[in-house]
Formats: structure tokens, sequence, C-alpha cells
């Protein structure tokens, strides 16, 4: 939109001194009056899909075609739901700055691959549809379009989508026979090895499981300021003193504060879920303020709730904070 | 008076032209509380339709004696009085449903599509045109709760009317039968319904 805008400002050549006579004139048009043209939303949903490879590419490796199986049908049914209400909303027919693509992926990731085919689609429809055009489209959605869906299915679906969802004995995939470490800690007590959750050899949605790939893209994401490293800060720093504390407090268990931090899809929701520019504030310091909220959240549902992982209610809870995070952190204007 | 709509006119506008629930947008806690079955919308709709019949015929009789300032105590209290008979009969004789409605059939005393029906109408025009515009605008309540409920409950449940019409193998939403499938529901018919009036209106 930006560089539409400053074709059209650039006036000068249509005023020439020789036919007007007069001196010549500078055109000033509205800021930015440099803009960096790279820096587009397409070049950012790009940037995401190519920090998701490494969580893609990992959970392809342990989940194998059910991983591949969900993100298509996820990835097809969010492009094809975009088309369909483009149309409706008569605009021109684009999918090319690829958000449609990354909520398809983050949606696939976050499902449990064993799920039947129709929770994604369904996931997928209300992730685009209710989550996001209802709202007026890329740009004015409140919440994460991506965990609107799957809030959607987790809640249509309870048998599907919980814990006990994730575990079936038929696949010939080792990983899925086992109960997720989350759950696995909260119905049993039993803990998992930090090395496992660190480089994901366990059960859980596809996308989270393996910590280290989370931690690759995430950081990739920061260093190319595609995602603000404010949001996934105040997470890490706030489970890291809610876990401090409670190690402190002696609680009896194996489950440490690092198990809290490699566990569940913490990680993979800190760099690629919260981080959404849409729906997170605008200022470093209400980003920071968002991602700690996001942070306690996840740590009160995981000590406290009947579920054993949070961060999709966190987030969710979060982005409905965020217009008020806004309010109190943007700085008013000379003179207000 | 002459300006006041007909009887005629009143019964027709409550069915779409002027429908509580899509055009008015009243009695909405009915509407998202009761429509996740289509048996308790129709329970519901049918308790409205008698106390709304009642009450606008009693306040149309006493018209000549309301008291300006008095006039809503006077509306509530009459509600109220039919209210209580519909509760205690759903208990008697339909002790089930009685309790799956839970406090709803109480708080149609708050309905205000009543009150609103009391204040517009009967207590303006005559017996037989309140008698009308009772019928009318309970008919269209009676037509947007059917309208809800039956979405709701087929995606639900796989069920209409407790009977089943989706295969066996259909995954029931559970999502639509709780809170949140009624406030989709009604904000996307409503929308629907208003994207058909502009359509209608622009077309002259």
């Amino acid at each position: 939109m930006s560089d539409t805008n400053l074709k059209k400002q650039s006036l000068p050549n249509k005023i020439k001194p020789d036919e007007t006579g007069e001196a010549p004139v500078i055109q000033v048009g509205h800021s930015p009056h440099l803009s960096n043209e790279s820096f587009t939303t397409r070049r950012m949903m790009i940037d995401v899909l190519i920090a998701l490879l490494p969580v893609v590419g990992m959970s392809v490796y342990i989940f194998q075609l059910y991983a591949v199986k969900q993100m298509v049908i996820c990835l097809v049914a969010c492009l094809a739901a975009e088309a369909a209400f483009i149309k409706m909303r008569n605009k021109s027919f684009s999918l090319s700055d690829c958000s449609a693509a990354v909520t398809g992926i983050i949606l696939g990731l976050s499902l449990p691959a064993t799920a039947p085919w129709y929770v994604g689609v369904i996931a997928s429809v209300v992730a685009i549809g209710i989550g996001k055009v209802i709202f007026g489209g890329l740009g004015m959605n409140l919440f994460n379009p991506a965990m609107v869906g799957r809030a959607f299915v987790m809640i249509a679906f309870a048998g599907l989508m919980a814990a006990s969802g994730y575990e079936s004995l038929h696949t010939g995939i080792d990983a899925i026979t086992q109960a997720t470490p989350l759950n696995a800690f909260k119905q049993m007590g039993i803990s998992t090895s930090i090395k496992d959750l660190f480089f994901g050899l366990t059960n859980g949605s596809p996308g989270e499981t393996s910590a280290l790939a989370c931690l690759v893209g995430g950081i990739y994401l920061c260093i190319r300021r595609t995602a603000s490293w404010e949001i996934p800060a105040g997470i890490i720093a706030i489970v890291l003193i809610m876990g401090g504390l409670a190690d402190l407090m002696g609680s009896a268990s194996d489950w440490t504060v690092l198990h809290h931090l490699f566990s569940g899809s913490l990680l993979f929701g800190a760099f690629f879920i919260a981080t959404d520019p849409v729906s997170s504030p605008l200022t470093a310091k209400g980003k920071f303020i968002f991602g700690a909220g996001i942070g306690f959240f996840i740590m009160i549902l995981r000590f406290f709730s009947g579920y054993p992982e949070g961060v999709m209610f966190a987030v969710l809870l979060m982005n409905a904070l965020t217009p008020l995070l806004n309010r109190w952190t943007i700085p008013a204007a000379m003179g207000e | 008076m002459t300006d006041q709509p007909t009887a005629f006119e009143r019964f027709t506008q409550g069915i779409l032209p002027e429908n509580p629930v899509y055009r008015q947008l009243l009695g909405l806690c009915p509407v998202l509380a009761v429509t996740n079955s289509m048996q308790g919308a129709m329970t519901m709709a049918g308790a409205v339709l008698f106390v709304l019949l009642c009450a606008n015929v009693i306040i149309s009789l006493i018209r000549d004696l309301l008291k300006p300032h008095l006039r809503i105590v006077i509306f509530t209290l009459t509600i109220a009085t039919f209210v209580t008979i519909v509760d205690r009969f759903l208990a008697a004789y339909m002790y089930q449903m009685s309790k799956s409605l839970g406090p709803y059939i109480p708080l149609i005393i708050v309905n205000c599509i009543i009150i609103c029906r009391c204040e517009v109408c009967a207590s303006k025009q005559s017996v037989l045109t309140a008698a009308s515009d009772a019928i009318g605008q309970s008919l269209g309540f009676a037509l947007a709760l059917a309208s809800i409920a039956s979405v709701r409950e087929i995606l639900g449940t796989g069920m209409f009317f407790g009977f089943r019409v989706l295969p066996k193998m259909w995954p029931d939403w559970v999502i639509m039968v709780l809170p949140p499938g009624a406030f989709l529901t009604f904000g996307l018919l409503l929308g629907a319904v208003n994207w058909v009036v502009a359509k209608k209106k622009a077309n002259g």
C-alpha cells in the first residue's frame, strides 16, 4: 500500500518551472518520506514461512505423513476460504500477501497430527472467516486467526482435541503412542527428560515438540525484525520467574523450570503465534507487557486448570487486552 | 389516532418487517439462552405468545385508566401475573422442560418485547388491534428462535426436534449447543438478514 501512495505523491515532474514561469515548487508529501520498500506484508509473511522451515522439517521427521497431511489440509482450506471470502466482498482476487498461507501452516502445526480431515477444514474456515474476514480482513482482526480456529475446534470436538486426542496406537509412529509430556506429567506425574523435550522426540502438536527448531526459527524472525523480540522475551521471562518460584517453593516433582520452558507449545507460541503483528500491541513497552501477560496466563493455566497446556487461551486472552495496552502505552502527541 | 396502523398491519409488520429479534434486537436474552434445541425454543415461543397476548389484551382494555407516570408499573405487574401462570403451568405439566428452561421462563417478565408492545400498541389501540399485534410479534419471535435453534441443534447434535436428521457418523459440533455457538449463529444470521434488507433497499 505504501508504495502506491508514494507513487501518487511524486508529483513534481508535472509542474515545470518553464510552464508556470515561477520558481520551482517543492512538493512535500505525507511522512514517511523514506520507506523501506522491502518491508511489506508479503515479505514479512514469507519470512515467517522461512522461519517455520526447521519446525516443519522436525514435524515431518517425527510425525511423517500425518504432519504433512494435516498441514496440506489446513493450507489448502485456508487458501480456499480466503479466496472465497475475498470474492464475497468483491475485492480484487489476491492471495499474494501469503497471510492465509501462514495461518494455514501454523494451524496445521498446532492441531493433533492424527485429527480427522474435517477438524482441519473447519478450523481453517473459522480461522479465516470468523477470525479475520468478519473484522474487516487482514490488519483489522482483534484475535490471532489461527488461534480462533483452533479454539473453535477445541471446544467443538473436545474428544479429538483434548490430550487424549493426541494419542493413537495404530499409526506406526513411536511418538504418537505416548502421552504428551505435559499430560503425562499432569495426569501421572511422569517427567520427560530435558534432552527429549529440547530436541523434540516427544508427542504433541506437530509444530511444538522440538524446542530447538522453534528457537532457530524464532531467533531468525527476531533478527529479521519480522517478529518483535519483546514479546517472546516477556513470555520467557515470566515463565522463568514463575517456574523458578515454583521450584524454590519446593514442589516435590521433577518438573523443573526448564521443563516448563521446553515443553508444550510455549516456544512455538512465543515466537510464531504471539508475535502476530496485527493482534499484538504497537509499542515496545506494550509488547513486553503483552508477552509477560501471556507467560503469566500460560503458567496459571498449567498449574491450576484442567488443561495440560494454556498457550492458545493465554494468547487469545491477551489479544483481547491489546487495544487497552495500546491506549496505556502509546505516548500522547505533543499538545494533547 | 387516525395515523395508527390497523390491526392487519400490526399483524403483518410483527412477523418480518419489524421482526422483534432481527429488526428491533429485542428479547436477546432468551434468543441466546434457550436456542440450543428446537423443543426448548418452541416452548419459549409459546410461553411468550401466551404472555404477550394476555398482557396486550388486558392493557388495551384498561388503557383509559392508565396514569402516565404509573403505566410501566402496571405493565410489569400485568406481565408478571401471566408469567407466573405460565411458569406454574410448565412446572405442573411439562416438568422436564420447566427444569431445562430454568430461570428463563420467570425472566419473560423482563423481556423487553412485551413491555415494548404494551407501550407502543396496547396502551393506545383497541383490543382487536392489540391482540393481532401480539400474535404477529410472537410469530416473528418464534420464527427468529426457530431459525437460530435449528442451526444450533442440527450442527450441534445432528438432530432436529430430537429426531436424527444427519447420519450417525456426523461429528457433533459441541460448541454450537454451548453459549459461543449462540453468539456466532445469531451474529451470522443477523448479518445475513441485514445483507438481504440492504440489497432489497438498493433495488428499490
